[in-house]
């Protein structure tokens, strides 16, 4: 068990109330051209704005402050379900800010970035062969925008092939993540539900009655969120494919499989990687993340361009591209985040890199075993990188998962994912990763076994947790009705 | 095993504790035949030290910004970037942290989040701005989907002197919803003739300063746009908005941007940082994550997440967008950055920016090239050579001169033309070697 004492924390005001008339927070580069009449120059000028003034001093106090009131994977064990909260080797935030990666403009020529374009091959390289796919691009900057891309260039294919009027489904299970079936609707389709069988298996019953000629695509997570591994999965891509539908590829499980198995072998067309959870790129408090995207060549008439190829093994963009669906993002995506995911690629190489899906699977399944009295798995199967646990028997208590984790928080724990999968009641969606060692595992267990024991025993302690972080829990409908989204000037404000 | 800790005695006890023999138990629901067998053909692992080593090595093969004087813009600026920002967005607390969902443990980003979102209404004189978007090309392709939901109307018109990539991630995002754009012409490197905007399009998109730099009369855009019905969004520099009148002054229903100038490195493009605000009205239909302040049950304000069922993970296909991960991170460095300048820093920049263009129009347009245009810039403009600018481009480069993007791959009308940025960090002297050389070039 973790060793918990109380200190007294600093709460920043808003910056904004630190304000005094005319003080700067940085020593700034002064102009030596001449003046200039603004007024000559570039018309009609802002009268005047309500930013900060303060001192830099009083900057960086700020923010370390309030960072203090974080919890990031440094501070402690980060248990996030479906997030893939892995150490974020502080080597790859060293050659990210190398100067010839963090200096380079995204439009100099192709000739004067050769060491970048090197890198991004050499990403893409390693995931085709980490993935079974034919061709990898890095366009796409998120999860969500890669499953978009993936689903844009679907569509592209049907449409190739006269087949873009009818087929406007896209078919989601109903464990899916909640990107799925938006990522679907921003691409113009109709979305429909397939159910998990009891096993956790997807129902194939359920799946042939949906597949007709009005399918474009089936958007399979592997493992799926329920932290089960596919069985079926080969079967389920012939079926879609004898359909006609193409087969999408969740890949923010990939972690399980990294060095084991390759979702190109699987059938599916098409995947996307989250490289900030697989492939360790920080997660930065909600992005940047980075949606690298894996195909089959039967897609890639339709990519997103320019493409990046080796021609005679130098790296090449090739723009000529009268099939791709055009362009996703500003450039060439997250430059500085592949310089990470090759560092960290590197550092396991084709020796370890097994280490990854295999580690991460055991320290899920330990995690499982020892929890299992006290928060009964939802499936009598091994788990793979992660396990889905219910609390529904502590809900005569009148506790639920979430508080459950909020009680976490007091014992110096990041809780786990809450009520996801949606199909598990009560859940609890716990992903240790394969960087946690058995200490810190344990630590946990033997936390969680002790929050079960509350929760039997004075069920109060949990409804009123949090109460050793700076705020309880808050008060979301007002959040919504008295809608608070900025500071404004000559409002009376306070602090935390 | 470079970042797995276990010994040999903890997985013992570990499969022991599962009830396994071996790790290899623990994948039985993987098909044999789907299993990897033999050796991947990825390289070697390597050590820290050697992983440095080669990583650098391909550093260096990029000439960077710091060996030539960089003169090239056209949406990613070379800019001053205070030391306070590195320090803040590389501590753990921040740079290892997930989406603030579990708001108790999360104070501290959210409290950033909630000053990002004010400093980014009050800089584009807007009601209400999100936490992100990915980037500024894609924060204009969801203003506009945006725009349709709030119209009902399935077209939008861009003014063609909006950057070339973002009017093409509008066509590919808008493709795929079977939405369609229209362009809007400009003229002599403005925008000025409406007449091609009509009532089937929900919203009109200009940029301020356009492409080419200049500065677009957004009274005109708002006027063409209040004649058909249609909502007004404009893609906005924010350097130029602590000078300029910001887009709100105009009536703006959504302004979206590149935050990039904000504190960010160029990083050959990514990651950047999307901004979008928009009007209160609009409040339910706007994509991405909101931060709101609200209290507690024993009444300590705090923030969290809120109107979160516009969202992807409880709202499903009925989500406002599908944007899940954004860019906190880069949001957090603009907002170091933006509470380091201040109001006088940030007016500081763009003035020293004015300046340093008007120089560089002064000096560059006596080498024998000349402007282009001749509307007010700032910032950027575009010089016309009396020969490829290609070729000059790659002739200044050999001189250690980064001139800026040649326009003729976007528009073969402008084949001889150079768009030349000129950031608060090019001096006098850098300036004057610019022109010194171009001189040369072209007499060559």
């Amino acid at each position: 068990m973790p060793h918990l004492r109380t200190k007294s924390v600093r709460i920043p005001d808003l910056i904004f109330d630190r304000t005094v008339t005319g003080r700067i927070g940085v020593n700034l580069p002064q102009a030596n051209t001449p003046k200039v009449d603004m007024n000559a120059a570039i018309g009609k000028t802002r009268e005047t704005f309500d930013f900060p003034e303060v001192g830099e001093l009083e900057v960086m106090r700020h923010f370390v402050n309030l960072s203090q009131l974080n919890y990031g994977i440094e501070t402690g064990f980060y248990p996030l379900g479906s997030c893939t909260m892995k150490y974020n080797p502080r080597i790859n935030e060293v050659t990210a800010s190398l100067p010839g990666f963090r200096n380079i403009h995204p439009m100099q020529p192709d000739y004067t970035v050769p060491g970048a374009l090197e890198v991004l091959s050499s990403v893409y390289d390693i995931l085709r062969e980490l993935t079974g796919f034919d061709e990898i691009t890095m366009q796409p900057v998120a999860g969500a925008h890669g499953e978009m891309t993936c689903l844009m260039l679907i569509k592209a294919y049907h449409e190739s092939r006269g087949e873009g009027d009818k087929r406007k489904v896209v078919l989601v299970p109903d464990s899916a993540h909640g990107t799925n079936p938006a990522s679907a609707a921003r691409c113009g389709y109709d979305v429909k539900t397939i159910p998990t069988g009891a096993d956790g298996d997807c129902d194939m019953e359920a799946l042939a009655a949906a597949l007709d000629d009005t399918v474009a695509a089936f958007m399979v997570t592997n493992p799926s969120t329920l932290a089960l591994f596919e069985r079926n999965i080969t079967k389920i891509c012939e079926l879609v494919h004898a359909a006609g539908g193409q087969v999408f590829c969740d890949g923010a499980n990939m972690n399980a499989m990294v060095g084991t198995t390759r979702p190109g072998d699987h059938g599916f067309d098409c995947m996307h990687l989250n490289l900030h959870k697989t492939f360790s790129t920080p997660h930065g408090g909600g992005g940047p993340g980075c949606g690298a995207i894996g195909l089959q060549s039967h897609l890639e008439p339709f990519l997103p361009g320019p493409i990046l190829k080796r021609v005679n093994g130098k790296p090449t963009f090739e723009s000529n591209r009268p099939d791709s669906i055009g362009r996703v993002s500003s450039f060439h995506g997250q430059f500085l985040m592949a310089v990470r995911a090759l560092t960290y690629l590197l550092a396991y190489g084709k020796e370890s890199m097994s280490d990854i899906s295999r580690y991460s699977v055991l320290n899920a399944n330990y995690v499982r075993a020892r929890l299992k009295e006290v928060l009964p798995p939802a499936h009598d199967r091994p788990c793979m990188h992660e396990c889905v646990l219910t609390a529904k028997k502590y809900k005569q208590n009148g506790v639920r998962a979430l508080d459950i984790s909020k009680r976490l928080i007091d014992y110096g724990f990041h809780p786990p994912t809450n009520y996801f999968p949606l199909i598990v009641p009560e859940c609890l969606m716990i992903e240790p990763t394969e960087t946690e060692c058995k200490q810190t595992l344990d630590d946990f267990c033997d936390t969680m076994i002790k929050i079960c024991e509350e929760a039997e025993t004075n069920p109060e302690l949990l409804h009123e947790a949090p109460s050793t972080q700076v705020v309880g829990r808050l008060d979301e409908a007002k959040a919504v009705k008295q809608l608070d989204v900025r500071w404004r000037a000559n409002r009376t404000t306070e602090s935390v | 095993m470079p970042y797995v800790p276990h010994t040999e005695s903890d997985v013992a006890e570990m499969l022991q504790t599962i009830g396994v023999n071996s790790i290899d138990d623990l994948f039985i629901d993987i098909p044999d035949n789907l299993k990897l067998k033999g050796e991947l053909n990825i390289p070697s692992r390597l050590d820290e030290h050697a992983l440095l080593g080669k990583l650098q090595a391909l550093s260096e093969q990029n000439t960077d910004l710091t060996r030539v004087t960089c003169f090239l813009g056209a949406g990613i600026y070379d800019k001053f970037i205070p030391a306070t920002v590195g320090a803040v967005i590389s501590r753990g607390e921040f740079l290892t942290a997930y989406t603030p969902y579990q708001p108790e443990a999360s104070q501290g980003y959210l409290q950033t989040i909630y000053e990002f979102q004010s400093l980014v209404a009050e800089l584009y004189g807007m009601d209400m701005a999100n936490a992100s978007m990915y980037d500024g090309s894609t924060a204009m392709a969801e203003a506009a989907i945006m725009a349709t939901y709030i119209k009902k109307r399935s077209k939008v018109a861009c003014a063609r002197a909006t950057h070339p990539h973002y009017r093409k991630v509008l066509g590919t995002y808008t493709w795929s919803l079977d939405l369609s754009v229209d362009e809007i012409a400009d003229d002599n490197g403005a925008t000025t003739d409406y007449s091609k905007l009509t009532e089937e399009h929900a919203a009109l998109i200009v940029q301020y300063p356009n492409f080419y730099g200049v500065i677009e009369d957004l009274a005109e855009a708002r006027k063409a746009a209040d004649r058909v019905g249609a909502l007004l969004i404009v893609v906005a520099d924010p350097t130029a908005c602590a000078i300029l009148p910001p887009p709100g002054e105009f009536g703006a229903d959504i302004v979206v941007g590149e935050g990039q100038p904000l504190g960010i490195p160029m990083g050959y493009g990514g990651p950047l940082l999307g901004l979008f605000a928009c009007k209160q009205e609009f409040v339910r239909l706007i994509p991405g994550r909101i931060v709101g302040r609200t209290s507690d049950s024993q009444g300590r304000n705090g923030y969290t997440m809120t109107l979160r069922t516009r969202e992807q993970d409880i709202r499903r296909e009925k989500a406002t967008s599908n944007i899940c991960t954004n860019e906190a991170l880069m949001a957090l460095a603009s907002t170091v950055y933006m509470c380091a300048l201040g109001k006088n820093g940030m007016q500081q920049v763009a003035e020293s920016t004015v300046r340093n263009t008007q120089y560089a129009i002064q000096q560059l347009t006596q080498t024998g090239a000349k402007l282009r245009f001749d509307g007010k810039v700032f910032g950027e403009f575009v010089l016309e050579l009396p020969k490829s600018a290609e070729s000059v481009r790659d002739g200044l480069l050999k001189r250690d001169i980064l001139a800026g993007l040649p326009l003729g791959p976007y528009d073969p009308t402008l084949e001889n033309c150079l768009l030349v940025a000129v950031t608060e960090i090019r001096t006098k002297a850098q300036i004057d070697d610019f022109a010194n050389k171009l001189r040369a070039e072209l007499s060559n």
